[in-house]
C-alpha cells in the first residue's frame, strides 16, 4: 500500500528569504508528483550489528570521562500518522556540545570543544517504536545569517522508517527556549502547530534523581494511504 | 496525527550521518560502501557535483543512494552515503549497475541533504546507455527536462551534475 501524500504546506517552505542559504539552494520548479514505485516503497534495513555498544550514549561514546553540561535523556516513540509503532528503525542524532560548539572541522565558533563529547548518536527503536539517548543539553550558537542570529538549543534527528518514502530529517527543540520563536530556520515552518511538534517537553517522570533530566520527543512518520485506489483523484 | 515536519540537516550533518568524515571518533560510519566485494553486477563509478542557483558547488552536501540490485530487485536493495568534497564539492562513488525492474528502467534513487535544503530533495539517476523509453517516471517528466536525470559516460565513469535551482534545474520528485 502506498504512503499518503506528503502535506507540503505543513513542512517548511523550501525557499524562505529569512533563511539566507535557502535562497540559492531551493528548487524554483515545483516538485514533480509521481506514483510510488518499488524504489519509494522499500528502503534500507538496519540491524543491531550496525549499532555500536555506546552509540546510544553520548555521555560515554567519546573520550575517557564525562562531558561538561546538563545531563539529559532524550526519549520518545516513533509512530506513523495512524499511530502505529515503527519498530526497529534507525534513529540517528547529532548535536553541539554544552557550549554550542560542534565537533566538525568546519565549525569555527569560539566556544571550546569538549574532549569528552563527540555529538553523534544512533539507536534502533524497540518493538513498540521507543528510542532513548543519554546526552548533554546542547548550547545555543551564533551563525552567519543576519547580523545577530542564534540557533536555539537543538538536536538534529534522522529517521528512515520502513521505506524511502518515509525518510525524515528534522530537529528537536527544548520546551521554554526563548530563541525558538526568533529562529529563521524554525520559522521556515509556516504552521505554529507543526512547530509545536518539534518542541520536546521536560519529562520529569523519566528523569533520574541526582543524575539526569529528561525530555520527550515523539516522532511521526508518513502513514499508509487508506483511500481505495479507484477513488483517488488523478495525480494523487 | 500529522507527520513531524522536516528541518534542514544543516552544515554539520556529517557528525551524525558520517562521523568519520566530520572527524568524530568513537562512532563508525554507515553506508560507506554501497556494494560488498562479492555483490554481483557490473561495477560502475559515478561522479558529479551539486550546484546551487548561483552556479556555486555545494560543498557541504550529502547524497544518499538507494537502488535495486543487478536483478532489478530492492530486496534487500543497496544503500550508501556519499559526502561532497569540502574543498571542491565533487563527489564520486562506486556501485553496480542496477537491473531493470517492474517496467522501470535501471535507475538510482538519490536523496540530497545540505544546509539550506529545508526538506530533503528526492531525484533519480538514469543511464544514457540504457533503454529508458518505457520508464513510467521519465515519461512524466517534460521532455526538455529529462536530460537532467540522465548520467552520461565520460572518462570511464558516469557523470551526473545536480543543479538545485535555475535554468538547468534537476527534476525533483514528490512521491
Ligand atoms: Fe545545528
Amino acid at each position: 500500500m502506498p504512503f499518503r501524500p506528503r502535506d507540503r504546506d505543513w513542512h517548511p517552505r523550501p525557499l524562505d528569504p529569512q533563511y539566507r542559504t535557502s535562497i540559492t539552494r531551493s528548487p524554483s520548479q515545483p516538485l514533480l508528483r509521481i506514483d510510488q514505485t518499488a524504489s519509494e516503497l522499500t528502503g534500507p534495513v538496519f540491524t543491531a550489528s550496525d549499532i555500536g555498544p555506546l552509540d546510544h550514549d553520548l555521555l560515554a561514546n567519546h573520550g575517557d570521562g564525562n562531558p561538561i553540561g546538563e545531563r539529559i535523556v532524550v526519549h520518545g516513540r516513533v509512530t506513523d500518522e495512524d499511530g502505529r509503532a515503527v519498530p526497529h528503525t534507525l534513529v540517528e542524532i547529532w548535536q553541539a556540545n554544552a557550549g554550542g560548539r560542534y565537533r566538525h572541522h568546519i565549525d569555527g565558533y569560539l566556544a571550546p570543544l569538549d574532549p569528552n563529547f563527540g555529538g553523534c548518536g544512533r539507536v534502533l527503536t524497540d518493538a513498540q517504536g521507543h528510542y532513548s539517548f543519554r546526552t548533554v543539553k546542547p548550547g545555543a550558537y551564533p551563525w552567519p545569517n543576519g547580523p545577530n542570529t542564534w540557533r536555539p538549543a537543538h538536536i538534529h534527528f534522522s529517521l528512515f522508517g520502513t521505506a524511502f518514502a518515509q525518510r525524515l530529517v528534522t530537529q528537536m527543540y527544548f520546551e521554554g527556549d526563548p530563541l525558538v520563536p526568533r529562529c529563521p530556520i524554525v520559522s521556515t515552518i509556516p504552521d505554529p502547530r507543526a512547530i509545536d511538534l518539534l518542541i520536546a517537553p521536560l519529562d520529569m517522570d523519566a528523569a533520574t534523581p541526582f543524575d539526569h533530566l529528561a525530555y520527550r520527543f515523539d516522532i511521526v512518520l508518513r502513514g499508509r494511504d487508506s483511500t481505495p485506489f479507484e477513488n483517488r483523484m488523478e495525480g494523487n | 496525527m500529522k507527520e513531524t515536519p522536516s528541518q534542514t540537516a544543516g552544515p554539520f550533518l556529517h557528525i551524525g550521518l558520517a562521523p568519520q568524515v566530520a572527524g568524530v571518533e568513537g562512532v563508525r560510519d554507515l553506508g560507506t560502501q554501497i556494494i560488498a566485494p562479492d555483490t554481483p553486477g557490473e561495477r560502475i563509478r559515478i561522479d558529479g557535483i551539486i550546484r546551487d542557483g548561483a552556479g556555486d558547488p555545494v560543498k557541504d552536501a550529502m547524497i544518499e543512494v538507494w537502488q535495486a540490485d543487478a536483478s532489478g530487485s530492492h530486496d534487500p536493495g543497496l544503500w550508501g552515503r556519499i559526502s561532497a568534497d569540502f574543498a571542491t564539492g565533487e563527489w564520486s562513488f562506486e556501485t553496480i549497475k542496477p537491473g531493470a525492474g517492474q517496467g522501470a528502467a535501471p535507475h538510482l534513487t538519490l536523496y540530497i541533504l545540505a544546509r539550506g535544503i529545508n526538506i530533503g530533495l528526492h531525484t533519480r539517476l538514469y543511464f544514457a546507455d540504457e533503454d529508458n523509453a518505457a520508464d513510467p517516471v521519465l515519461a512524466r517528466v517534460p521532455e526538455p527536462r529529462r536530460a537532467t536525470l540522465i548520467a552520461r559516460e565520460k572518462g570511464g565513469a558516469y557523470r551526473f551534475e545536480i543543479v538545485l535551482q535555475g535554468a538547468d534545474e534537476t527534476v525533483f520528485f514528490d512521491a
